[in-house]
């Protein structure tokens, strides 16, 4: 491909704006132009600000110009998810409930891009309120996965994906509440990283169930993924669940080149019980490279795998119907104006059945359901037991392994619909990546091939707050692959 | 958990404060009653002596000085409520 700014990564941008051959400018002119001609069939985003983006690359030109540049992400767009809070600007988390709020205050993750000098570029699709595997259940539209326009994207964080692949943006955020960053990653042939619970601040993320939920980027690269993870990580007075722990430079973790023994565990419930080995053959293939530079490998039980969607499904509805509690049409944008004018109560129930859509309605009343007297101890506490079962395994099996493998996704993107009247079986698409949200440890989606086309993703589950090593075990099939610098015929 | 349980959807969808037509009230409670079934799954697993895990970190209480910080003007918070009257939310009544 050719040399145009948009196909560059965001590690490459930066070096162009420090030996001063490009400028901020030029660069957010070239996604803006770049949206233009692509996003009417991607349809990665729900709105962006051209005008705002690019004053903010003149201030960023303006700051290098006097010897004052932030960061290394100064000058540099990256693409946010449409529930990050930008202060001034929307987040409707796909919702029509949320169409016309304006945020009052930038989020952790916003303040730390602004500190370092990024350039704030566009609101990117999602299902709403993130509930979903593919964004077919936004409120808005559904995006294209790039690589085949009659694909999803997966989901929730599609847009930021599909941004990324489409070359619409270097970086993005996302958020990983049971494989939103890493599935959508892996269908759109990009890298995306959930770090650890608490190694990103929550505040200013619309929640959707706190104890699962973490913000992550999505970039082309292993270089760019731990560029953006080192500008959002670390402890924040906001977030009481913001862990107090020393960040490393991912990116020079990630670079490091020195001689280790690795370790890597094999699980056989995601392997031998539920993959179809054509859906998953560059999987297999990569771990016949790594074997090739001398990791060893080691067959693995998580014996608690075939109870994790089940379990999943009763703690993040419950935690969601919680959450989603405070979109009432009293405080938030969005009342309905045909209520029976009986009282307050009423208000409720009309603005809430006008505002949310059929897959948030489905899963709050679930997860009121299973909070429900009579009903909780049955439930919502037994999948916390179960929960607790899960992450033992895993504690386990990284008493023997230094990180495990596996499949992002049981299959490549499906076609758009196949799911449609059938939310168990989107559920259990999310099989591989749920696991990494109950135990709360990093895990990485990195490309590893193609199926018929499409973009395939190798899965690398990490210790806690071990992020810098799954980056640098991705790093190093990264090193000798090119897919990173494949990109689809748009 | 029940071993065979239909969900009373009209008295979930009252407590989810969400107003149902009687085709979603049908879809839902179908589809729902599936998901439970499949739920139900977790019954195959011995928890008797498990602790339940609330938090993947131990989360703590977690203080600070009890000292006033530069927080959003009342202005900013109800920006985005649909009506307002003196830095007040207007709501229709709430008691008889």
């Amino acid at each position: 491909m050719g040399d145009e700014l948009h196909f560059k990564s965001a590690g490459e941008l930066s070096d162009l704006l420090s030996s001063g051959s490009v400028s901020s400018v030029e660069i957010v002119q070239a996604f803006i132009d770049r949206v233009g001609a692509v996003d009417d069939r991607v349809k990665a985003f729900n709105s962006y600000d051209a005008e705002d983006a690019l004053a903010q690359a003149q201030a960023s030109d303006e700051r290098r110009a006097k010897g004052e540049t932030l960061g290394e992400l100064d000058g540099i767009p990256v693409g946010l998810k449409d529930n990050l809070a930008v202060k001034g600007q929307p987040l409707t988390c796909s919702s029509k409930i949320l169409e016309s709020f304006i945020s009052p205050y930038d989020g952790t993750c916003i303040q730390k891009l602004k500190a370092n000098g990024a350039v704030l570029w566009g609101r990117l699709n999602m299902d709403e309120f993130a509930m979903g595997s593919s964004t077919e259940n936004s409120g808005t539209h559904t995006t294209s996965n790039p690589w085949d326009l009659e694909r999803i994207p997966g989901g929730s964080s599609g847009g930021s994906a599909a941004a990324v692949a489409a070359c619409e943006a270097t970086i993005s955020l996302g958020s990983d509440t049971g494989g939103s960053i890493r599935q959508p990653a892996s269908h759109c042939g990009v890298v995306g990283l959930k770090p650890t619970y608490g190694r990103v601040s929550r505040f200013g993320l619309a929640a959707f169930a706190s104890s699962l939920d973490q913000i992550g980027p999505i970039a082309r690269n292993i270089d760019d993924a731990a560029l953006l993870l080192n500008a959002i990580s670390g402890y924040d007075p906001h977030d009481s669940t913001s862990f107090d722990i020393a960040v490393p430079d991912f990116r020079k973790a990630a670079a490091d080149g020195g001689d280790r023994k690795w370790t890597i565990g094999l699980p056989k419930e995601y392997f031998e019980e539920s993959s179809d080995p054509a859906a998953i053959k560059p999987v297999l293939d990569a771990i016949e490279f790594y074997k090739s530079q001398g990791f060893e490998f080691k067959d693995i039980s998580l014996p608690r795998t075939e109870y994790a969607v089940a379990t999943y499904y009763i703690i993040a509805t419950a935690e969601a119907s919680s959450n989603l509690a405070r979109y009432d049409g009293i405080r938030y944008t969005s009342r309905a104006e045909d209520f029976d004018g009986k009282d307050s109560i009423d208000v409720y129930h009309q603005s809430r059945a006008l505002g949310f859509g059929e897959e948030v309605k489905r899963r709050v009343i679930l997860g009121t359901y299973v909070l429900s007297s009579g009903y909780y101890d049955a439930y919502y506490l037994k999948a916390q037991k179960c929960r607790t079962l899960i992450r033992s395994d895993f504690e386990n099996a990284f008493e023997s392994v230094d990180a495990i493998m596996t499949p992002t996704s049981p299959t490549p993107a499906t076609l758009k619909g196949a799911h449609a009247e059938d939310p168990l079986a989107m559920y259990l698409s999310d099989i591989y990546t749920i696991s990494a949200n109950l135990a709360g440890i990093p895990a990485l989606s990195l490309p590893c091939g193609y199926v018929d086309g499409l973009p395939v993703g190798l899965q690398i589950l990490g210790k806690p707050f071990k992020e810098d090593e799954i980056l640098r075990a991705g790093r190093i099939f990264e090193a000798t692959h090119a897919f990173k610098d494949d990109h689809p015929e748009l | 958990m029940p071993e065979e349980q239909s969900i009373d959807i009209e008295k979930v969808a009252d407590l989810a404060r969400i107003a149902l037509t009687n085709d979603e009230k049908s879809k839902l409670s179908s589809q729902l009653d599936s998901i439970l079934e499949y739920i139900n799954k977790l019954n195959e697993l011995d928890t008797d002596d498990v602790e339940p895990m609330a938090h993947p970190n131990s989360v703590f209480n977690v203080w600070r000085e009890d000292k006033t910080e530069t927080e959003l003007p009342i202005e900013e918070a109800l920006k985005n409520a649909p009506q307002q009257r003196q830095n007040m939310i207007v709501v229709p009544k709430v008691v008889e």
